[in-house]
């Protein structure tokens, strides 16, 4: 691909990587958190802390992991510990920012990752929690990055693997999670989008480079909301293509 | 609050596979030999001797990380079976549900990570074959396993609330009678068997682990009887000198495989690869139940034990994966 044309996943990654804060904890699964991560810390956060639930800490991701829990994952680590000590610190509010993902996602920023259908007759298993759960409980502020269609932004999603706001303002809390942590932003493919302070429900911030908010209503099984001022992404640059393509991901692995 | 009483907010819906029962464990430990003697064995012979049908089992990894891959394809052959597996599991879990030995499972995550779903769970679970999973999530089920090292029934966690992982798991959700908050309690869970792979071991079972240790800690403990397998068997001076390394101690272990490559297709922090082209191949031979039963028939039922297997790779294949460091790069 040339310097000015970039894949949909490319997309994805630059803008995660540009949402996260240098010296923050990161919690990073497996897949485009990985490189968002890597590509962060090579242009934006060098001092992000990436920690993978496994037990890597403070990991300089040279070279792209493939799993959360394989050796890259703990490169040059300042850390190198296991994966309840790695929960419990989520647990004691160490952890920014969670990235996650799944297959489907409602207003309220609930995430399934465990099945299509009934859980005692699935039409379709996946693979379950995971960390998943465990991030959106007690990570303070969950990124989910996922493709943006009708089928996966849905009024009503199958299972809730993993805790957003649960049913609005206040559920969270009531059900004993901890207070002022919760979904952040989602990533898509077609924009990034927040959550309303008020209601919890999630809100377009900023559409990206060629899509229209009509496009992101039509792809969006549930009624948004919409910020006073709607952003538009920058496509990826020419730098950001380059390193992502020539030092996060030579192997072409994710590609 | 009502004095002198917890009062229960939730349970979730399904069943515990084995209810907490500590007096038991402590019984089983009581009686476990804590003298220093050889435990030097074949993954077949651990097998046949601390494995029962039926039993409740775990395998330790992170991934396809220091997974007992030997042990598990020797457990395939061993013909026991209805198993009740616990743990997260990549192509271990795989094998063992692509040759029917499961039952139940309590599940926090099976799959193939950045190759997606695995087609082989789906196969099992959609059409019945595992009568009931039960879900978890990662921090859930090694903190259950904790409980167990422990000797405690039971921690508290914040994670699970609120979510269908809860209501389709076995945990219960109290009110807490120290802060009033809703918390949720997990059942410890003790395994009648564990499986764990670690970097090196002396023949008495004490073990060291290169790397992050995943939940190779608290498994151990949570187990009644613990297979182990090791890369590298060291005289017991090399545990001495270091004792701080010792992460699993011998009076918990009852046998010691050596398996040099026994974590193979996957890998081993600080000495080698993951095989990428053999797990790809996997990952699309998963795709069909045929292709599936092929790939069993030529990878684990079809060889007598793990020094056939490491023959049938080849000394080159497994030289070219080995790796300097911990970090993997080589």
């Amino acid at each position: 691909m040339s310097e000015t044309q970039y894949s949909p996943s490319e997309l994805l990654i630059c803008l995660a990587a540009r949402l996260v804060e240098d010296n923050a904890m990161a919690f990073i699964g497996t897949g485009i958190p990985m490189l968002a991560a890597s590509l962060a810390q090579k242009l934006y956060a060098p001092n992000l802390i990436p920690v993978f639930e496994f037990g890597g800490v403070g990991a300089e991701l040279e070279k792209l992991p493939l799993a959360v829990g394989d050796m890259r994952t703990f490169n040059k680590a300042l850390f190198a510990s296991s994966i309840c000590d790695i929960m419990e610190t989520a647990q004691r509010g160490f952890i920014e920012y969670g990235f996650i993902g799944g297959a489907q996602i409602d207003m309220y920023g609930n995430l399934n990752s465990t099945v299509i259908g009934d859980q005692g007759k699935p039409k379709v298993r996946l693979p379950g929690s995971g960390g998943a759960n465990d991030i959106g409980s007690n990570c303070w502020r969950t990124i989910a990055i996922m493709p943006h269609d009708d089928r996966r932004f849905v009024k009503k999603i199958d299972f809730v693997t993993t805790p957003g706001y649960l049913t609005g303002p206040g559920a969270r809390e009531a059900a004993g999670l901890p207070a002022g942590s919760g979904p952040y932003r989602v990533v898509t493919s077609l924009g990034i989008l927040g959550f309303d302070e008020q209601s919890c429900r999630m809100k377009l911030l900023s559409v990206n480079p060629g899509v229209t908010v009509e496009k992101v209503v039509e792809n969006t099984g549930f009624e948004l909301l919409f910020a006073d001022d709607i952003g538009a992404n920058d496509p990826p640059t020419g730098e950001e293509l380059r390193v992502l393509r020539e030092e996060v991901d030579p192997d072409k692995l994710y590609r | 609050m009502t004095d002198n009483v917890i009062r229960v907010l939730g349970k979730g819906k399904r069943p515990l596979i084995r209810p907490p029962d500590m007096a038991d464990l402590r019984a089983c430990n009581r009686d476990k030999n804590k003298q220093l003697v050889d435990k030097i064995m074949t993954e077949e012979e651990a097998i046949e001797a601390f494995v029962k049908n039926g039993d409740y089992i775990g395998v330790e990894l992170y991934g396809t990380v220091r997974c007992p891959m030997s042990l598990c394809r020797a457990l395939v052959r061993s013909g026991k079976k209805g198993f009740d597996l616990a743990g997260q599991g990549v192509h271990e879990s795989d094998i063992l549900l692509a040759a029917d030995l499961v039952e139940n499972i309590d599940l926090t995550y099976i799959g193939m990570e950045v190759y997606g779903v695995s087609p082989i769970l789906r196969r099992a679970v959609e059409s019945g074959k595992v009568k009931q999973v039960i879900e978890w999530s990662n921090g859930a089920i090694t903190w259950r396993f904790k409980a167990a090292a422990m000797g405690v029934p039971f921690l508290p966690t914040t994670s699970m609330l609120g979510s269908d992982t809860f209501n389709y798991s076995a945990a219960v959700t109290v009110e807490d009678p120290f802060t009033g908050n809703p918390i949720c309690l997990l059942p410890a869970l003790v395994l009648d068997v564990g499986l764990i792979h670690v970097n090196r071991a002396d023949k008495y079972g004490n073990c060291q682990i290169d790397g992050i240790s995943g939940f190779a800690f608290e498994m151990a403990r949570a187990s009644k009887r613990l297979i182990v397998s090791a890369e590298e068997i060291v005289e017991p001076e090399v545990i001495r000198a270091h004792p701080q390394r010792t992460v699993i101690p011998w009076f918990n272990v009852d046998a010691v495989v050596h398996a040099p490559f026994g974590s193979w297709p996957g890998e081993m922090a600080g000495a080698y690869e993951r095989d990428e082209d053999h797990y790809r191949m996997f990952v699309k031979a998963a795709k069909t139940a045929e292709d599936t039963a092929s790939y069993m028939r030529q990878w684990v039922y079809d060889l007598p034990d793990h020094k056939a297997l490491l023959k049938k790779i080849g000394d080159d294949r497994l030289d070219a994966l080995r790796v300097q460091g911990q970090g993997g790069v080589k």
